[in-house]
């Protein structure tokens, strides 16, 4: 609308008629500015969003982490590093870090492998299959808030489902506190994550599947190669790009579990299922202790960047590489 | 689509510039001076939600009103935990309603440290004097009054007769030996002693709480708050005594992972017979109908027990209730306003309709629960008040009390260390 308008008040008397060349540079660069602004313009709102919400408060709590500081008014008592040395000393935080490497490990040596296993299964040509993948798909559609609460009561002892179940085909032994027993809540946390994650992953390895050419594993099927030599060489290789970003949005998973744990147990019994967020909230929240808590997610933060970068670095460089020479062939 | 994208652009801006309104807005409220025609506003605090209270109040609220033409009561009302948050937000603002819902003890003493609250000691004589002392404690500060009571509750022993019967206990245990010895005599007749909602810290802290009450008299948990120190002798054997309850396994099957009001929680397993006792606040028998099918007729109520050689008495009690206070400046209309709810008409109507406790010694009558009526009986003869720890504390204070005994229930910290982490945090506050 505004592109209308403007020649007529160039041309305007006061301005005369500029020599031809001049006036082509002129316009180019006008359209360059103009263009640019109309970037500008319609990048500003998510621009001051993310400002706003994401960037000012990350660097605020960068900030905060060297004060003691309740949370209102601005934070005054500056005490350097001590929140981060009292964070290193206390057995619940390098808990936390320990959990994070089980769950990080289990996930990745059941859950994916798991999910894998099923992806592959409900890639082939079996009766009723959409309804099997929808199943599975299911729990990662249910809020965590909701899975916990239904997994706190399958679990209640004695009376919870689980019990039940085990009871009446005779397996008592088997049965008996699941969230309740330090030694055992671990495991139940995981079992429930392994129930909800389990089929999103494996939507992933699935539409990862289908865009494998059925013709590779003919021609694989021709040469001779058993099963499980078409799934090795052949499917597995170009599934790998779905399998490291699967395994990348896992561990990220992992480090900021937070919304299962709360509803669950909310960290217990006595801190034995609590992670780096739990210990976070509880502090920032329940204590009012921010500065410290802000401390937990400074780490938190930098343990996902860290583990990011190095990541993309270093696994994810083949995907990003052939993404790049793709681009440059295509320029040549 | 240019249109669309015009739209959702301009939904995008629109909404952020809703969402600083609103926190700029929020900021804002909390004035109400007298208007110009000479009716005087005053906004009352309060966090009675839930009904039957939330009407009997509004009702109330327009009564008052009709005896006092020229004053208009404005109430807000915020869920209990929004409330806190709230409070505190204005509390760091130096600005407070001015009549505000308060719990008494640490809260209500930084507020008052802040100059932010009236002294109401001379402005509410001489009718304060005869509402019930034990109500009144978690107001005093000094020696001064900055707060008036509406309900008062304590925690105690809520059991179910008919197991104790079965069990072959005559009378409730007065003091602790004979209370870890009920708890045998249920544990031998088939009967879970006692119910914990241990995913909950706070329900374990009652336990801890009470015995440092018991040994070490009921001033040394204030006393402690106040000097930093928890080490003394008397808190680790509290811990002890504990640990003795602990070591005979009276809890249910799980309790580590139990909620409190949920239908597997500690409620329900007492009130569903389950389990024979809990320790709790007066408000026990609702949940426990709430929860689970409740004991009608079979609950009982009794104090927990003395500690033999212990400083501390089993006449006094462990608790909190409700009240309301001014701020610095309020208006007399205010002061009238808080008379009329400590009047003996208006708390019969409270306790006859909203189940709280008498504050006012006449309103006794409207009580018709025997269990109730014990409670009742408990805090008028009362020699010793402590406030709920999580409110008479910094909540970082109360929240590793109920941290570190849950450790020691959970079995992974001793009497010494639970002692020691409350008094590492104790130090840490300024």
């Amino acid at each position: 609308m505004t592109s209308t308008f403007l020649p007529d008040k160039r041309t305007g008397p006061e301005a005369g008629p500029p020599p031809p060349a001049l006036r082509v540079g002129r316009g180019r660069s006008r359209r360059r500015i103009r263009n640019w602004l109309t970037a500008v313009g319609f990048q500003l709102p998510a621009l001051v969003l993310f400002l706003v919400l994401v960037l000012l408060p990350i660097l605020f709590a960068l900030y905060a982490a060297f004060f003691r500081w309740g949370g209102f008014g601005m934070p005054s008592d500056y005490i350097g590093a001590d929140n981060f040395t009292r964070l290193f000393d206390d057995p619940v935080f390098l808990g936390d870090l320990w959990r994070c490497l089980v769950l990080v490990g289990l996930s990745l040596a059941i859950q994916l492998p798991f999910a894998l296993a099923m992806a592959v299964l409900l890639n082939q040509r079996i009766r009723g299959r959409a309804v099997y993948r929808t199943l599975f798909f299911a729990p990662y559609v249910l809020s965590e808030a909701i899975t916990g609460i239904l997994f706190a009561m399958i679990f209640a002892p004695d009376s919870g489902l689980a019990d039940q179940v085990l009871g009446s085909v005779g397996l008592d032994g088997l049965g008996g506190t699941w969230f309740a027993d330090p030694s055992t809540v671990m495991a139940t946390l995981f079992l429930v994550m392994t129930w909800k994650y389990f089929g999103f992953h494996m939507m992933l390895y699935l539409a990862g599947l289908q865009s494998i050419p059925a013709e590779l594993t003919e021609a694989a099927l021709i040469d001779g190669a058993s099963p499980w030599q078409r799934f090795r060489h052949v499917t597995l290789p170009l599934l790998a790009p779905t399998l490291r970003i699967s395994v990348f949005l896992s561990v990220i998973g992992s480090i900021q579990l937070f919304d299962l744990v709360w509803v669950t147990t909310a960290g217990g019994p006595d801190h034995h299922s609590e992670t780096m967020a739990v210990t976070m909230f509880q502090y920032g929240f329940k204590r009012y202790q921010v500065g410290y808590a802000s401390a937990i997610s400074v780490v938190m933060f930098g343990i996902s960047l860290v583990f990011a970068l190095a990541y993309q670095r270093f696994v994810l460089r083949r995907d990003l590489e052939g993404a790049t020479t793709t681009m440059r062939g295509g320029q040549k | 689509m240019g249109d669309r994208a015009l739209s959702r652009r301009g939904f995008l801006t629109a909404s952020a510039a809703a969402g600083l309104g609103m926190t700029a807005l929020s900021g804002c409220g909390g004035d109400s001076d007298g208007g110009s025609s000479g009716t005087t506003t005053v906004e009352w605090w309060n966090i009675s939600t839930a009904q039957p209270t939330k009407d009997v109040w509004a009702g109330l609220a327009k009564k008052f009103e009709a005896q006092n033409p020229k004053v208009k009561i404005k109430i807000v009302q915020l869920e209990n935990d929004a409330y806190k948050s709230k409070m505190t937000a204005l509390t760091a603002s130096g600005e407070l309603p001015d009549i505000f819902h308060t719990w008494g003890g640490g809260v209500l003493k930084q507020q008052v440290d802040a100059g932010l609250v009236e002294d109401l000691t001379d402005r509410t004589k001489p009718w304060a004097d005869g509402l019930l002392a034990v109500a009144k404690e978690p107001y005093l500060l000094d020696d001064r009054v900055y707060g008036i009571p509406f309900d008062i509750g304590m925690v105690g022993f809520w059991y179910n007769k008919a197991l104790f019967k079965q069990a072959g206990i005559a009378t409730p245990p007065t003091t602790w030996s004979d209370f870890l010895d009920a708890v045998g005599r249920l544990k031998s007749a088939g009967t879970t002693p006692l119910a914990l909602a241990g995913k909950e810290t706070w329900t374990g802290m009652y336990y801890w709480a009470y015995l440092a009450m018991r040994t070490a008299g009921a001033d040394a948990l204030e006393k402690a708050g106040d000097d930093k120190d928890f080490t003394g002798a008397e808190f680790v054997q509290a811990g002890r005594h504990l640990k003795d309850l602990v070591d005979l396994q009276p809890f249910q099957k799980g309790f580590l992972g139990a909620a409190y009001s949920s239908p597997t929680g500690q409620a329900a397993a007492v009130g569903n017979g389950k389990a024979a006792m809990e320790l709790m606040g007066q408000w026990a028998p609702l949940v426990q109908a709430d929860a689970g099918k409740g004991l009608g007729d079979d609950l009982g109520f009794f104090p927990f027990p003395a500690v033999e050689g212990g400083k501390g008495a089993i006449t006094e009690v462990f608790g909190g209730g409700g009240g309301h206070a001014l701020r610095q400046g309020a208006p007399q209309a205010a002061v009238d306003f808080l008379k009329f709810f400590a009047s003996e008409t208006t708390d019969l109507e409270l306790v006859r309709k909203t189940g709280v406790l008498p504050v006012v010694p006449g309103a006794e009558s409207a009580i018709t629960d025997p269990n109730i009526e014990a409670v009742q009986a408990q805090l008028k003869g009362s020699t010793g008040f402590q406030l709920y720890l999580d409110q008479a504390y910094a909540p970082a204070l109360g929240q590793e009390v109920n941290d570190s005994v849950a450790g020691l229930i959970a079995g992974s910290k001793s009497p010494e260390q639970v002692t020691e982490s409350i008094t590492q945090t104790a130090k840490e506050e300024q």
